[in-house]
């Protein structure tokens, strides 16, 4: 059973809820029971299919934020092997929001950078949501550096609202720490696969998100500014147009896909990633092994000038002659 | 006592002119009254306090490059809507108003001059172009201008001033901070010094990418820079902002812009750092 739903889930929960009182009481008579079981749960599959397969922008938002989500130490857990955490950026502190370090991914080392939201209310309080502060990204541009002196692979994983927004992350230079990931890991001798897990926010999920493929787990969203930003900007009501908001911003994996801004969409078990969180990572890890064996084919130079493309290209303009 | 009903007098003299009142600005620091033409003499640089206010993309041509030297580049790149971007206006209007309104295709002008003799690629936002806010074609424009300072071995130079992200172009603004910073990555393989400029105001996307990376940052004085904006911090922390915050000077203080230049000395301040810093051949 799930532990929280979210408002266009109701239904559904509902319907788990009949099923499994029917269980419960055809305990004694199976056989009674079986065909108003099996009914049941055809009708459960084919309205959690129909529910699914009209999300809007914000339903899909509020799933990218769902609290039973697999946070990013599930799928370290469940894809890899032999996990060690590293910390500290060696120049100020250490960053809870950004969990970095080595394992082993199908046998091979890997270098971990992800945003870390916090599994319950005290783990969510201790990594700050997600949001990390200028010595987060450092902490991640650090161990990318490590790896890149080893020669392995990088795998980021974003889910935070963006980064913090606050007096010490300003000082200590959060744009700095942001831009200069952006700069480093253009030219990072070492293949790099981004996953979009669950809230991508803006420059701050950007910061470890300049990889040579990025993928988006099918509920997840990416934005430049979250729905409730753009529609308290643009209607000065962030309630009340956040809806309207996130239809506009295309902030879907089947939007990204379309702008061409991202390689794959991750396909994610019926009802949502919380609901087979297992599943999952099982799904994920196949899709990760098969991009990490492409890249591990290129040499670095070709890696490298791919990556600068990919980014060059992205944006739409009309270019009306002229030098 | 009539000195001192004369001081009186003047003070409500000075409080008549209202800031919307063409003739007539308010300072964005100090809150002074100040005709407008004293201000445009001064190199839109408030007499009394030294705030330097927002200048059009024309005018900083005329401020820091040798006079006739300045060729513009793809003056014709144009923003498609990608996003057909729901709002109260389309995006498109938006885009033409603000055309219409500086004389520009899009937010950032783009071109090569020369500063006391230095030869240099010039890159200025358009602050009155929606909030100088970086989407496509402001990333394209800065991508292409940097490739061409990589071609002709000339020296960068961007003048900040920016909300930051384009909203109405979602994602692909986002991912013009990616593009910009990949482009100022080559140049640092290349060696050749990049300074950017930030004024009032540099915040957002674009503090976090171009701003950020230079080589040497140049900040103008009491420019508000920061990657959140002040309004969003104090609704986080529900605490009052240090004095000064976010200012120029402030992030002198910390350590995260090299110096701040008055608009008077900062061609010369941009010459001699271009010559310095360039490799010898």
């Amino acid at each position: 059973m799930v532990k929280h739903y979210l408002e266009f889930e109701k239904p559904l929960v509902e319907m788990e809820r009949e099923i499994e009182n029917l269980k419960r009481f055809s305990r004694g008579n199976p056989l009674y029971f079986r065909e108003q079981l099996k009914s049941l749960e055809e009708k459960l599959h084919r309205l959690q299919k129909e529910i699914f397969s009209n999300l809007t922008g914000w339903q899909i938002t509020q799933l990218a934020r769902h609290i039973d989500r697999p946070k990013a130490s599930h799928y370290v857990q469940w894809m890899c092997e032999g996990f060690v955490e590293l910390h500290g950026d060696r120049n100020y502190g250490d960053d809870p929001a950004i969990l970095g370090g080595m394992a082993r991914f199908n046998g091979r080392p890997v270098t971990i950078i992800a945003h870390q939201k916090g599994a319950d209310a005290k783990e969510m309080a201790y990594r700050n949501f997600g949001m990390p502060h200028p010595e987060g990204y450092r902490k991640a541009l650090r161990l990318m550096k490590l790896a890149e002196l080893f020669k392995k692979p990088v795998l980021t994983m974003i889910d935070t609202p963006g980064a913090f927004p606050g007096v010490g992350a300003e000082e200590r230079g959060q744009a700095e720490a942001i831009a200069r990931n952006l700069r480093m890991m253009v030219v990072l001798r070492t293949p790099i696969i981004t996953v979009v897990i669950g809230e991508g926010g803006s420059g701050g999920a950007l910061a470890i998100g300049v990889g040579d493929r990025i993928l988006m787990l099918e509920h997840s969203i990416y934005s430049v500014i979250s729905p409730e930003g753009c529609a308290a900007i643009l209607w000065k009501d962030g309630e009340k147009g956040k809806e309207v908001a996130a239809e506009s911003l295309k902030l879907t994996a089947a939007d990204l896909s379309r702008l061409g801004v991202i390689d794959e969409i991750v396909k994610e078990p019926l009802g949502g990633a919380h609901r087979d969180a297992e599943g999952m990572a099982r799904i994920l890890k196949e899709v990760v092994e098969r991009h990490l064996k492409e890249l591990e084919k290129m040499d670095e130079e070709e890696l490298l000038s791919l990556r600068y493309e990919k980014f060059r290209r992205m944006g739409t303009f009309i270019d009306d002659g002229g030098t | 006592m009539t000195w001192f009903k004369k001081d009186e007098e003047q003070k409500e003299k000075r409080e008549e002119p209202k800031p919307s009142d063409h003739l007539w600005v308010k300072c964005n620091s100090c809150n002074e009254i100040i005709y407008r033409k004293v201000i445009e003499r001064n190199l839109q640089v408030c007499p009394k306090c030294n705030y330097h206010f927002q200048i059009p993309a024309q005018r900083r041509i005329d401020c820091v490059a040798d006079p006739g030297t300045f060729i513009e580049y793809d003056v014709n790149l144009i923003s498609t809507d990608p996003l057909e971007f729901k709002d109260s206006k389309r995006y498109p209007s938006r885009v033409k108003e603000s055309q219409e309104k500086t004389g520009h295709k899009d937010a950032v002008i783009c071109g090569e001059a020369r500063i006391e003799g230095q030869p240099a690629m010039i890159g200025i936002f358009e602050f009155n172009f929606m909030g100088g806010s970086l989407g496509s074609v402001v990333g394209e424009k800065i991508t292409r201008l940097i490739e061409r300072a990589i071609e002709k071995k000339s020296g960068v130079i961007i003048f900040c001033a920016s909300g930051g992200a384009r909203m109405q172009e979602g994602i692909l603004s986002l991912m013009q901070m990616a593009k910009t910073s990949a482009a100022l990555a080559k140049l640092h393989e290349a060696r050749i010094p990049y300074i950017s400029v930030l004024t009032d105001p540099t915040t957002g996307g674009v503090s976090a990418s171009i701003a950020m990376l230079g080589d040497v940052i140049i900040a103008e004085p009491k420019a508000m820079i920061g990657f959140a904006g002040p309004r969003v911090i104090k609704e986080t922390i529900r605490a009052e902002l240090p004095e000064g915050f976010q200012r120029a000077e402030y992030l002198l203080d910390h350590g995260m812009v090299d110096l701040i230049v008055e608009r008077k000395d900062l061609r010369h301040t941009l010459a001699s750092l271009l010559e310095m810093l360039k490799l010898e051949s």
